[in-house]
């Protein structure tokens, strides 16, 4: 019987010839990213274990980016944990780099690796072909001192992408149009693998979008082929495969689902939910407070140019502060040296340093009672962005930007 | 029949999101007995002042979606939550619950036929009786029950070592 993507890796990753959905297995990860919403969990608990030990340092990668910088002397606190413990076993240490999953992306995910990540929207790494999985500081803890976990084989659900997205039409519209499709636990447990050649036609940035959000339909993991477009990025990265798999002809799938991107239209996911998804078109008119550009979903540099072009000449509507979040250092120097941050600080709009910002609600730029914030992060959970009784709407970055300057939902072709 | 229990039900609904159980805004919280009373509180603020050790949890699907934060888990079970019941569970709370030894059980039908104050009679790997009905339960797999009658992964791992 033939292999998905997801079984291929983990038996890579197990050591063995075959594995299928449903086997456990005993896994050695390739790397283990944490940053500060749990790191400080981890090393005290480390640090209550008799013999305290440390696998492999080398595959550990510590990110700050939830907080940073720290906003309060208990964030300070748990920062200095954090730093304090990479320095004296030598873990590789971001401070200030970006956001955990495009600090990775840039530097460390490769082809047919099994990364587990002490954060739920690890699965981003699927856009290069690699299984990323969020987990909790304990599962962290345990492969950080043992090497290696345990994994529920999951069963795969193919989504064949065909066709190409129309002008005004985001990745991010896609996943969003997907998940509302198959709901907020349509993929729980499962592995949401990507092809078709459509496919094709989706930048990295988009393939990251999409993979990185796929835990909001429950996914553990998203996977994509790798094809020229990932190769080119893993080469302008300078880096090499582990190994390059690609689902059998025979591989047996949960459901497999066929979409048109030209089919796709601007969408909003309404609060309180991400699969609360309604045609953009549907959502115009509502007054907004907040308006944030950022985030692992939607912080690249590509989401930056969509933004500008729409907001170049006009101004942020006077009653919105909106907020714009490059997700890591080299997108904030590429988005300097194009003059997108000219164009946004000449529309009005605050720049911040990356970091996880407003879209996990502590931080600068949380909104109050009341208030409504339309976002390009990656949840509108009730509370998410501040206080409990305020609202999130989900959106992409030209949606995002057209509804800064209109001070209400709209679309990128009505500003 | 050693194991059985009786627990008070609080119930909720589908899609009970990590952020729900445990707001971003409290996480920096020293201890979790000190995020004990904010927990539920986007949603239900009184509920935690409510809840006895004890209680159980009733909840529709895909509990626990959203964030990996395990301070989530911890601080169902420091409320002294003695199981959650849902029609089913987001992934990696599953996971992170087990770890920190709070008892999770898989029950379709459950959520429909209760009322919140109802007191059901609960056998983990066999049954819980509530309102003259009985529902049958899976049992977890052993390596997760022993993870879970040890109180979590790392009290498991140092009573398999030899430490405890």
């Amino acid at each position: 019987m033939g292999m998905t993507m997801a079984e291929k890796i983990i038996a890579l990753a197990a050591g063995v010839e075959s594995t299928k959905a449903g086997d456990i297995e005993t896994v050695t990860l390739d790397k283990l990213l944490s940053n500060d919403g749990t790191t400080h969990l981890t090393i005290d608990m480390y640090h209550k274990l008799k013999h305290p030990h440390i696998a492999d340092v080398s595959k550990l990668v510590w990110v700050v980016d939830h907080n940073i910088p720290a906003d309060s002397p208990k964030t300070a606190a748990s920062h200095k944990k954090m730093r304090d413990f990479a320095r004296e076993h030598g873990i590789t240490y971001y401070e200030g780099e970006g956001v955990c999953h495009q600090v990775m992306m840039e530097n460390h995910v490769c082809p047919g690796e099994l990364i587990f990540g002490a954060d739920s929207h690890t699965c981003a790494y699927g856009a290069l072909g690699a299984f990323g999985t969020g987990v909790g500081c304990t599962d962290y803890l345990y492969a950080m001192v043992t090497g290696t976990s345990w994994l529920l084989v999951p069963e795969s659900i193919k989504f064949n992408l065909h066709g190409k997205l129309r002008k005004g039409v985001t990745a991010r519209d896609l996943i969003l149009t997907i998940i509302g499709r198959i709901g907020a636990n349509g993929a729980n447990y499962k592995a949401m693998e990507f092809g078709g050649e459509g496919l094709h036609t989706l930048t990295m940035s988009d393939r990251i979008a999409i993979c990185n959000l796929c835990v909001e339909a429950g996914a553990k993991t998203a996977l994509m082929e790798v094809d020229d477009i990932a190769m080119d990025y893993l080469k302008e990265h300078r880096r090499e495969p582990k190994a390059i798999v690609h689902s059998d002809a025979d591989a047996v799938y949960y459901a497999t689902y066929e979409i048109d991107l030209d089919e796709i239209e601007a969408i909003v996911a309404k609060p309180h939910f991400v699969d609360n998804v309604v045609p953009a078109r549907e959502c115009l008119g509502v007054k907004i407070n907040e308006a944030f550009l950022g985030s692992c979903n939607n912080g690249r540099i590509e989401d930056l140019r969509a933004g500008a072009a729409v907001i170049k000449g006009k101004h942020v509507d006077p009653k919105v502060r909106f907020l714009v979040v490059p997700a890591s250092r080299s997108v904030y120097n590429q988005a300097l040296k194009e003059g997108l941050l000219d164009i946004f600080v000449d529309a009005g709009a605050i720049i911040m340093n990356p970091n996880c910002s407003v879209c996990w609600g502590a931080c600068q730029g949380v909104i109050g009672e009341g208030e409504v914030l339309i976002s390009t992060g990656t949840r509108n959970f009730k509370g998410r962005a501040g206080h409990k009784d305020s609202f999130v709407y989900l959106a992409s970055a030209e949606t995002v930007t057209a509804s800064a300057i209109a001070g209400e939902i709209t679309t990128a072709d009505r500003v | 029949m050693s194991n059985t229990f009786k627990a008070k039900i609080w119930k909720l609904n589908d899609d009970i999101d990590t952020d729900i159980v445990l707001p971003t805004e409290y996480l920096a919280l020293k201890s979790v007995e000190d995020m004990k009373p904010y927990a539920f509180s986007p949603l239900r603020p009184e509920l935690a002042g409510k809840i006895q050790p004890g209680d159980m949890i009733v909840a529709g699907k895909n509990f626990g979606c959203g964030s990996s934060r395990e301070q989530a888990p911890e601080v169902v079970k420091a409320l002294g939550i003695s199981c959650v019941v849902a029609e089913s569970f987001a992934r990696i709370f599953f996971r992170n619950a087990i770890n920190n030894g709070l008892l999770l059980i898989e029950c379709p039908a459950l959520h429909d036929a209760v009322s919140e104050g109802d007191v059901a009679e609960v056998t983990p790997g066999e049954k819980i009786v509530v309102n003259g009905q009985t529902f049958e339960i899976a049992s977890l797999p052993e390596n997760l029950m022993d993870i879970l009658n040890a109180g979590g992964l790392v009290k498991a791992m140092r009573k398999r070592n030899g430490l405890d």
